[in-house]
């Protein structure tokens, strides 16, 4: 299996609004905002709260646990840096906090309704919050 | 309802693969004379002019480009941004333009060109951060996504989808100007071409190529006496635009804008003697069969082995090959299933037109099944 961390692929376009996000990433932690007005999660990170524009998110230490909702595995990647990697897992994951967010799946046999945990993993030089099998990767 | 407009010309480029040296503004000077002359109609007749975005070749002031590209000086003008629903999406603004008073003649126009290598895309959104760095760039992911959804949740196969490619394809013999004229696929070429995202093959995915299509939008004053296609009902949703934020994997936006265009029509789905439905990807057709009610939930594959889909057929569906079978000239795809619906209902087309017209359901669909507008037009005021 190729090393991940020696693609040569787009990495994340971070602003300062959503560096807390990718810090905790590097330190293989997965934070998530939550709004102090309506109680709702937030994933990806925003200004303010999507459901009910109030002005009161804070970040907060998301479990790491989710089901996988869907998944592709690529063979023709949309980016060429991804081209070594092939045949490769992307996948929807919903956080047990309640959003989804698009993240890379570990293992070889992945299937909707799967729980999937946090795993961390090094991707073109940067860790980045990955997904694998609840009962780990064979 | 009375309708207020009819679409009484269309004008389409036939898709290329590259446009060498070709200018976008060329080649929509091109539909848009293309269009005008079917209308019967003068230059000086337009007075309202809607244009899709125009990435790269001219990012701002879009509309003020075209029309003095094309010597027009417009009292209603914009740029119509809902990817591939962006066609369908100009011609109910068109209407609603001429209903408030704004203009009486409206040029509807989108396409592009095609350089061999296109530019990278500079989007420093969501999407950018958040999608591609875990490994999915493109579209072909997120209707994988779809597909691989919908198979889960209701059991379809590879073999239904491949259907709904099959049909893009036999249609699309019917029509010269199609990528794919010439080179019809059965439902194994289908399952046999080469796997780019699964569940997703290569024949499931429309080709990309460049073209330009263009709509005359008229008030019912000017449309009356003239072969026109109605603008009996419309409706629009947009609900998301990454893939991980949809609110439905398996039922979209098409849904309500489809509702929406049927009840402002008066007329059921079983009306239509044509389905113009966006087909950017096989799991497009299936989703949008199901929510128009055509079929059930999960019921696609039996609708797609129970009918046959060909202009003589007894449910003409994207008569022209739709974007699977003619290519998808990226924005003006969409596009496209106007104009074969207005060629179709004004009996203009030639080599595959249908028998005795009346309705036609025209969909388009943009980003990841987010951005949907639903027509319903017909012969008749
Ligand atoms: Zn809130």
């Amino acid at each position: 299996m190729t090393d991940l961390s020696t693609l040569k692929v787009p990495g994340p376009t971070v602003i300062p609004l959503t560096e807390p996000f990718w810090e905790a990433a590097a330190e293989g932690r997965l934070v998530i905002q939550r709004c102090g007005a309506c109680g709702e999660a937030v994933f990806y990170p925003r200004e303010i709260c999507p459901h009910c524009w109030a002005d009161a998110l804070s970040w907060e230490e998301a479990s790491g646990t989710g089901w996988l909702k869907t998944f592709s595995t690529i063979w023709k990647p949309g980016h060429p840096g991804w081209i070594p990697a092939v045949p490769y897992t992307v996948g929807l994951v919903e956080l047990a906090e309640g959003p989804t967010m698009l993240s890379h799946i570990l293992g070889e046999t992945p299937e909707v309704g799967m729980k999937l945990t946090l795993a961390p993993t090094n991707i073109g030089g940067r860790v980045l919050p990955c997904f694998r099998p609840e009962h780990g990767v064979e | 309802m009375r309708p207020h407009a009819a679409i009484v010309g269309a004008g389409s480029l036939a898709p290329q693969r590259r446009t060498e040296g070709a200018s976008t503004l060329g080649m929509l000077a091109r539909a848009a004379k293309a269009a005008l002359d079917d209308a019967r109609m003068e230059k000086a007749e337009i007075d309202g002019l809607l244009v899709g975005p125009q990435v790269g070749e001219t990012p701002q002031h879009v509309p003020a480009t075209v029309s003095e590209y094309l010597g027009l000086q417009p009292v209603m003008s914009n740029v119509v941004d809902l990817g591939g629903a962006s066609g369908p999406g100009m011609v109910w603004r068109a209407a609603a333009a001429i209903q408030a008073g704004m203009c009486e003649t409206v040029l509807c126009v989108i396409g592009n060109h095609r350089n061999p290598e296109p530019p990278r895309s500079p989007n420093r959104n969501p999407i950018r951060e958040f999608d591609v760095p875990f490994g999915a760039s493109g579209a072909n992911v997120s209707y994988a996504l779809l597909k691989q959804a919908h198979m889960a949740r209701y059991g379809t196969t590879d073999e239904d989808f491949a259907l709904i490619a099959h049909w893009a394809r036999a249609n699309a013999q019917n029509c010269p100007e199609a990528i794919f004229h010439g080179s019809p696929a059965s439902v194994d070429d289908v399952l046999a071409s080469p796997m780019i995202a699964s569940p997703l093959h290569l024949f499931e995915i429309v080709m990309p190529v460049a073209g330009a299509e263009a709509g005359i939008v008229t008030s019912a004053e000017r449309a009356r006496g003239r072969q026109a296609a109605w603008l009996l009902g419309a409706g629009e949703k947009i609900t998301h635009r990454a893939v991980s934020q949809a609110p439905d994997l398996t039922s979209g936006p098409l849904k309500p804008s489809m509702d929406r265009a049927f009840a402002q029509s008066g007329l059921g789905v079983e009306r239509m003697s044509l389905l113009s439905l966006y087909d950017c990807y096989t799991i497009m057709v299936a989703t949008t069969l199901e929510d128009a009610g055509l079929c059930t939930p999960g019921g696609f594959g039996e609708f797609m082995r129970a009918h046959d889909f060909g202009p003589a057929g007894d449910m003409p569906l994207n008569t022209h090959g739709g974007q699977l079978g003619y290519g998808q000239p990226d924005l003006a795809g969409g596009m496209t299933h106007v104009t074969e619906a207005v060629r179709q209902l004004r009996g203009a087309a030639t080599g595959r037109q249908i028998a005795d017209p009346e309705f036609a359901l025209v969909t388009g669909n943009g980003a990841t099944m987010s951005e949907a507008v639903a027509l319903v037009l017909g012969t008749d005021a």
